[in-house]
């Protein structure tokens, strides 16, 4: 009994598929009402069809729209009706109605047409569809629409989200549909009072949608007159030759508002004397001496008398032109008082921009002076400390972070070989230099020149062979994963968590450095054998160990700050010889032999730096070009640095 | 110089031998080179070759002067090959611009009217600036025109910059090291001045194809280079007669005993600032006409052949040679750079060792750094200090002492005289 009822079931299903849909439900009317308009689908006349859908107010538009945006929506070619279907397989499509959803049954798709909306039409259904997306109960749909009209705002959005304020659940959903709301008042609102209202509500929000906003409102045309107008949307009064308005643009304009005779570029003016060339003469004057623009002039003037070609204006007719005519900006964004408040809004936010930009600009130049300080400190204690100018420091930062690269090639936990990378980088540096020491510079004591010509050798052999190793292409030096992103303190300052981390350890460095000067027996022997090794050997100090293990520890923190640096930028075998200029010029600056002077030296040298690149931001290489020239200068007028050493120091 | 209290003063020549046979030397070598040349004589030597040997007399140039102020003066210049570069780029300017003219004019007169300047100079303006996207002259070009300005630029741009550079450094008393240092950011400021695009100078591809003389399209390339060659020589002769002459008289001497012992020399009276300025400018001006009979012979100048390793380069042949005696500093240029030039041009056998194969392309760097330390720790005086082995001079005996209280530039062991 019951397999026959099902049978049953199924065979009538099966047979009679499409008379289940309702023909007359509202929305189907209403399809059908537009169903030429549907079926054409071009974007130049689908819109008032989409209106209809969205205003109509039937709770199975959105339906519609979302299955003919995906491409789901087919019309029945025999009665015209409009369903949505799946396809099962090639041939087979199962069906739904519109008007309440229920699947009508699986049919072969011969006596369906697939309606396939371009991606212009498909954007204008996306638009309309937000006012229902707004009132989505998913959140995410909710949060997607709002996206969709940060992107692309319209008139019609404006309502849209008013009218979805008030359902609004979601504290933050709502915060974001006020914002946005009040934005698209600015560009949308029907009374000024409105506009302004909203506009004065952004006072001193840095967001760059703001800005966004606000901009398109002070747009101006420039226009120009015989004298001033005193309409109240007129801007500033501009002069031609200025910045703002260029002479052949004020002129122009005032060509094209028929206030004065058309001029001819030169390459015109050549091709009109070439296509009136008769027997080797242009108006009976040779060609062959029309060799300058003068001549040039003078034979098209000529030509203008003898009309063969339209007059143009002389030099000195464009400019009794341009000293007739007043040239001014006309308000054309919105009516002069919602401009005003506008800039005021504008002036306003750009004055707290300006002080953020200041602000981020300093961070910048910490993180850039925390990078110099870390390339200069250990020469500050082999050159500092010491005297040894060492040129292959800059190799020893290489090493470092030629160290932290194979070391992440063993070790794939990007923390854990950090940690296994540093003191590794100390150590491999430690030794170069130890080996240096006892090899090279040992020999060359008192010898400055000879020394610097002698580390010159090691540092091209160690870059050679660094690249000869590793190649010349530049290879990653990975950061851990916690050090990714950035603090963002708002829209404009931000810093990067791995220049705090280089801060940081700069500080640390500082910290390490001081310890060992003046808290440790080794720090004692230091200073006493830099000071007089004759007095220090004979108080039972070894001089020759203590240089030994000075050098050492001098190269083992390039090789630290080589890693840090090596996070920072990429790891080439170059590395080195961009820093170490900037690193003996950080420590001359500060003054020899004194760590604060390598600190101070290392911040006036980033600061520079940054607020050169302010004044030309798109030219780092000029910004460096200048710094080392006010170095050099600065030099002049303290040879001895920021921080000089007095007395008996100095003398050593 | 001890000569100078003899009563009678023997001839120049006399005095000095090794002038005498380092220009006999360099007369045989250019005869020998144009009777074997391409473009002469026999067709031994390629013209490439002849061009090759003609850079390295230009090279030996500017190491001359390299010596003069590093050897002679105790100025550890790291800036020298970046006055070179300024003569080449200042000679590059009225090649480039003379050469884009021809050719502008050439397809100028093709047209229905006769060009007017503006047109002929912007169309040598967008040939020669269309690569950094501009087509303005700008305003260092002025002078590009004219031969003789250019020729004036490079003696005068070296010149001036050194000058100034020079009384700005010297003034505060910057010495050694410091001196090095501030020379060398010098050099980095200039390049990376001039790796700019907007600097004037078409940024980072130099000026190219200066190889082509404007006017002598048809004078084949093995003549030319030959005439370069000649060029080189007499100039390498006359610098080094120069050099001779200014180390052999009293300044000679001064500038000598400024670099043993500076502080001496200025309670004695000398202005030893004024002395080194002197020697600083001339030096440069000697390296600003090197570079300027180099780089047509090259064709090409760009920033990167001012960096400041360059210079350090140019330091590396001089204590090779040999510093403090200008023949050394000859010899070490063409010796290191003739080398260089082999090893890097793929010519020098790679040597298997089995279980890696040193290809010198790569290891001649490594090799020239490590040699240079050697020469440094191990044989001061350099390739010249065999000179002093085979004519068995010996240097005076000062029991190892330094020879000044601010172990000034050389040792006594090192010192010639």
């Amino acid at each position: 009994m019951l397999r026959f009822v099902a049978t049953l079931i199924a065979c009538l299903t099966l047979a009679i598929p499409a008379t289940a849909q309702q023909a007359d439900a509202p929305i189907q009317q209403l399809l059908q009402s537009q169903s030429d308009l549907i079926v054409k689908s071009s974007r130049r006349t689908i819109g008032p069809a989409i209106d209809a859908l969205a205003n109509s107010g039937l709770p199975q538009a959105q339906v519609v729209m979302d299955k003919w945006q995906t491409r789901q929506m087919w019309v029945n070619t025999e009665t015209g009706l409009f369903i949505y279907a799946e396809e099962v397989d090639r041939d087979t499509l199962r069906i739904f109605d519109f008007a309440d959803g229920t699947e009508i049954g699986e049919v072969p798709d011969d006596g369906y047409d697939q309606l396939k909306p371009n991606s212009g039409i498909r954007g204008l259904i996306g638009t309309a569809l937000v006012q229902f997306q707004l009132s989505d109960p998913e959140p995410d749909t909710r949060r997607r629409a709002l996206d969709a009209i940060e992107r692309g705002a319209e008139e019609s959005h404006l309502a849209a989200l008013r009218a979805s304020l008030g359902n609004e659940t979601d504290t933050q959903i709502l915060a974001r549909k006020q914002r946005l709301e009040r934005l698209l008042t600015i560009a949308y609102g029907e009374t000024d009072a409105e506009r302004i209202e909203a506009i004065q509500s952004f006072e001193g929000d840095l967001g760059v949608d703001v800005r966004a906003a606000l901009n398109p409102l002070l747009s101006a045309r420039i226009e120009a007159a015989d004298v001033l107008p005193t309409d109240p949307d007129i801007g500033q009064v501009l002069s031609p030759g200025s910045e703002q308005l260029s002479r052949d643009d004020a002129y122009a304009l005032l060509v094209s508002a028929d206030l004065a005779k058309p001029r001819i570029s030169v390459e015109d003016q050549r091709n009109a004397l070439i296509e009136n060339i008769t027997d080797g003469q242009v108006a009976g004057i040779q060609v062959a001496t029309l060799n300058s623009q003068e001549a040039r002039d003078m034979a098209y003037v000529a030509l203008a008398d003898q009309g063969t070609v339209t007059a143009v204006a002389t030099e000195a007719e464009v400019d009794q032109r341009l000293a007739n005519h007043v040239f001014y900006e006309r308000y054309v964004g919105a009516p002069p008082e919602v401009v005003f408040a506008a800039q005021a809004a504008l002036n306003a936010i750009e004055n707290k921009v300006a002080i953020n930009q200041m602000f981020d600009l300093s961070l910048d130049a910490l993180s850039l002076a925390s990078i110099y300080f870390l390339a200069a400190i250990g020469l500050a204690i082999t050159f500092g400390v010491m005297g040894v100018i060492n040129m292959a420091h800059g190799e020893f930062i290489m090493m470092g972070a030629y160290t932290g690269y194979v070391v992440q090639l063993f070790i794939p936990d990007y923390t854990l070989s950090i940690i296994v990378a540093i003191p590794l980088a100390f150590a491999v540096t430690f030794g170069a230099g130890v080996a240096m020491e006892r090899l090279v510079i040992r020999w060359l004591y008192h010898r400055p020149l000879e020394t610097l010509l002698a580390t010159f050798g090691i540092s091209i052999a160690l870059q050679q062979i660094a690249k000869n190793i590793f190649g010349t292409q530049a290879r990653p030096l990975t950061a851990p994963g916690w050090l990714d992103g950035s603090l963002v303190i708002n829209d404009i300052v931000s810093i990067s968590y791995i220049r705090i981390a280089i801060f940081v350890l700069a500080l640390l460095f500082l910290a390490l450095f001081l310890f060992v000067m003046n808290r440790t027996r080794l720090g004692l022997e230091v200073r006493a054998v830099t000071q007089n090794p004759r007095m220090a050997a004979s108080m039972g100090i070894n001089p020759d160990k203590i240089n030994m293990l000075t050098f050492g520890f001098g190269s083992g923190i390039a090789g630290i700050a080589g890693v840090a640096i090596g996070l920072y930028a990429k790891v080439t075998s170059e590395m080195g010889s961009d820093y170490i200029v900037q690193s003996f010029m950080t420590v001359v600056v500060g003054g020899v032999g004194n760590i604060w002077g390598t600190l101070l030296g290392a911040t006036m040298v980033g600061f520079l730096q940054k607020g050169i690149e302010w004044f030309n931001p798109s030219n780092t290489l000029a910004a460096q070009t200048y710094m080392i020239l006010f170095i050099i200068l600065f030099i002049q007028f303290r040879p001895k640095g920021i921080i000089a050493l007095k007395g008996r120091a100095a003398e050593a | 110089m001890t000569d100078a209290a003899l009563p009678r003063r023997q001839p120049f020549a006399l005095r000095f031998p090794s002038v005498m046979i380092f220009l006999a030397i360099l007369a045989l070598f250019t005869v020998g080179v144009t009777v074997l040349s391409e473009g002469f004589g026999m067709g031994v030597i390629s013209t490439s070759f002849i061009k090759t040997l003609g850079k390295t007399l230009c090279l030996c140039l500017v190491a001359l002067a390299m010596d003069l102020v590093w050897g002679y003066c105790g100025i550890l210049s790291l800036g020298h090959m970046a006055f070179f570069g300024l003569g080449g780029y200042a000679i590059g300017m009225w090649l480039m611009y003379a050469r884009t003219e021809i050719i502008v004019l050439e397809s100028l007169s093709a047209a229905a009217l006769p060009p007017t300047p503006q047109e002929v100079s912007d169309g040598i303006a967008t040939q020669i600036f269309g690569v950094v996207g501009s087509s303005e002259f700008p305003p260092i070009w002025a002078f590009a025109y004219s031969l003789p300005l250019q020729l004036a630029a490079v003696v005068l741009v070296p010149g001036v910059l050194a000058l100034i550079f020079g009384w700005l450094a010297f003034r505060s008393r910057v010495t050694g090291v410091y001196l090095s240092i501030l020379t060398q950011a010098m050099t980095l400021a200039l390049s990376l001045h001039l790796f700019q695009n907007d600097s004037g100078l078409r940024g980072n591809n130099g000026l190219s194809g200066l190889q082509n003389l404007p006017g002598l399209g048809e004078t084949p390339q093995s003549i030319v280079s030959l005439w370069f060659f000649w060029a080189s020589a007499l100039a390498l002769a006359l610098g080094y007669l120069l050099c001779a002459w200014i180390v052999s008289g009293k300044f000679g001497s001064v500038i000598r005993a400024i670099r043993d012992d500076e502080a001496r020399v200025r309670f004695l009276g000398y202005p030893v600032e004024a002395f080194k300025l002197v020697i600083f400018t001339l030096t440069a001006v000697i390296a600003g006409i090197a570079g300027a009979l180099y780089y047509p012979q090259a064709g090409i100048v760009n920033p990167a052949e001012i960096a400041p390793i360059a210079s350090i380069y140019l330091a590396v042949w001089v204590a090779i040679g040999g510093r403090g005696r200008l023949y050394g500093a000859v010899i070490g240029a063409a010796f290191v750079s003739l080398v260089s030039t082999w090893f890097t041009g793929g010519q020098a056998p790679d040597i298997n060792l089995g279980f890696y194969t040193i290809s010198w392309v790569d290891w001649w760097t490594v090799l020239l750094g490590l040699s240079f330390v050697g020469v440094t720790l191990f044989a001061p005086k350099g390739i010249g200090g065999l000179v002093d082995v085979l004519i068995d001079r010996k240097s005076p005996n000062r029991h190892g002492a330094d020879l000044g209280p601010d172990h000034g530039a050389l040792r006594e062991q090192e010192a010639d005289k």
